[in-house]
C-alpha cells in the first residue's frame, strides 16, 4: 500500500531530517527516489520547484511527492495525488509538533549539559556530509545526461552555477532562471 | 480567538513570500512577533530559535511551533504551523497537478529549460557543503567525518548508505567525545 510506505518513509524525515533543507535531501532522495516512487530526473526537478517558489524545501518537497508518487504506482487521479500530498506534508510535520511541544522546555534547561552540547557538536559534522551526499546523488547521468556532449554542457553549467551562487550575491532563484534560459538555447 | 487569527495570518504571509527555506524565514518571522507585533521579548525568541534548530524536522516549521505553543499552547502551535505550511502546499499543488512529468518529459520546450536547470540545482548543492563544512569548524582530522559520511551514503551499500545510521552515530559520538573530554579537562586542573 503506498500511502503506508509514504507514511513510514516521510515519518523518517521528520525524525530524522537535521540540519535543514539541504541536509534533509539525503534523506528524501534514500526514501523516495531508493524504492522507484519517482525518478532521479523528478527529485531533482522538485528541488529546482522548491527553490523557484516560497516555503521550506521540506514541505514542498513532501507536497509535490505525495502528489505524484501514488500515480507512480498505479493510483491515477487527481484525488488520489491529493490525498498522498495532505498526508505526506502532515505527516513530515507531525514529530515537529511532539518534538517542540514535549523536549522544548527538557532543551532549554540543559542547554549546557554535555549531552545536548555534546550531540550537537558531533552531529555538525555529519550535517556537512549529508548535504555533500546529496549533491554527490544527484551528480548523475539522470542530471548531466549520458553523451559526452551533454554532459560537457551540463558541468558548464554546474560550474559556472557553483561560481555565481558561492562568489556573488546573486539569488539562486535568478541562477535557476538563467540556467533554464541556457538550457533552453543549447539544449 | 483574534489572536489564534492573527497568529495564522502572520505566520502564512512569511510562508507565502519568503523564498529560500529555513533561514530566510527566520529574520522575517523575528520582525514581525518581535518587532512588530511585541508578542515575545527578543532574548525569548533566540531560545525558541536555539531549540527549533536543534530539533530535527523543517526548521519553518519548528520555530512556528515553538512561537505558537509560547502565546497560545497547542491551539496557538497549531494556527501557527498551519500558517506556514499551507502557502507552500497550495502552490506546490497547483504545480503539480499542471505540471506533471510527462508535461516535463515531454514537452520540448520545457523538457531543454530542465535540462539547463538540473546542473544548476547541483551547485546549488555544493556551495551549502562549503558554507556549512567553514561553520562547523572542521578541523584536518574531523574532515574525515562528512567526506566518510558522503561518500558511504553516496555508495548505495545496503545499511551503511543510510543516512539515518549517520545521524544516530554522529549524536552518540558527539556525546561520548565530549563527556570524555569535560572529564580530561576537569583531570588536568586538579
Amino acid at each position: 500500500m503506498i500511502y503506508l510506505k509514504l507514511i513510514w518513509s516521510y515519518l523518517k524525515i521528520g525524525l530524522f531530517g537535521f540540519g535543514g533543507g539541504y541536509a534533509m535531501l539525503a534523506l528524501i532522495e534514500r526514501e523516495i527516489v531508493g524504492p522507484g516512487w519517482i525518478t532521479e530526473q523528478m527529485f531533482t526537478d522538485i528541488v529546482a520547484i522548491s527553490q523557484m517558489t516560497p516555503g521550506p524545501i521540506g514541505i514542498n518537497s513532501a507536497t509535490y511527492i505525495g502528489y505524484v508518487a501514488p500515480g507512480h504506482a498505479g493510483f491515477n487521479g487527481i484525488i488520489w495525488g491529493l490525498l498522498g500530498s495532505i498526508i505526506c506534508t502532515l505527516v513530515v510535520v507531525l514529530p515537529s509538533f511532539f518534538l517542540v511541544t514535549y523536549t522544548s522546555h527538557f532543551i532549554t534547561r540543559h542547554k549546557e549539559s554535555a549531552l545536548i552540547k555534546g550531540v550537537f557538536a558531533g552531529l555538525r559534522p555529519v550535517v556537512v556530509g549529508l548535504i555533500a551526499s546529496a549533491a554527490l546523488l544527484l551528480m548523475n547521468t539522470a542530471n548531466f545526461g549520458s553523451e559526452t556532449d551533454d554532459i560537457i554542457k551540463s558541468v558548464i553549467i554546474c560550474l559556472a552555477s557553483f561560481c555565481i551562487v558561492f562568489f556573488t550575491k546573486i539569488h539562486p532563484i535568478l541562477v535557476i532562471i538563467l540556467a533554464g534560459i541556457t538550457g533552453l538555447i543549447i539544449f | 480567538m483574534k489572536q489564534l487569527f492573527q497568529l495564522f495570518s502572520t505566520f502564512f504571509k512569511i510562508g507565502a513570500f519568503t523564498f529560500g527555506g529555513g533561514w530566510a524565514m527566520i529574520s522575517i518571522i523575528e520582525k514581525e512577533i518581535v518587532d512588530k507585533h511585541h508578542w515575545i521579548e527578543r532574548s525569548e525568541f533566540l531560545d525558541l530559535l536555539a531549540v527549533a534548530q536543534s530539533l530535527p524536522g523543517i526548521l519553518a516549521v519548528n520555530i512556528s511551533v515553538a512561537v505558537g505553543d509560547r502565546l497560545k499552547g497547542m491551539k496557538g502551535s497549531l494556527s501557527a504551523a498551519l500558517g506556514t505550511i499551507l502557502p507552500s502546499f497550495l502552490i506546490i499543488l497547483a504545480i503539480a497537478i499542471f505540471l506533471t512529468p510527462d508535461i516535463i518529459k515531454n514537452n520540448e520546450v520545457i523538457s531543454s529549460i530542465f535540462k539547463g536547470i538540473r546542473p544548476a540545482v547541483v551547485a546549488l548543492i555544493i556551495a551549502p557543503v562549503i558554507t556549512s563544512a567553514k561553520a562547523a569548524k572542521l578541523t584536518w582530522k574531523t574532515v574525515i567525518i562528512p567526506i566518510a559520511v558522503a561518500i558511504l551514503i553516496w555508495s548505495r551499500i545496503p545499511v551503511l548508505s543510510n543516512p539515518i545510521l549517520y545521524i544516530v552515530l554522529g549524536g552518540i559520538g558527539g556525546y561520548v567525545w565530549f563527556t570524555r573530554n569535560e572529564l580530561k579537562q576537569k583531570e588536568g586542573t586538579k
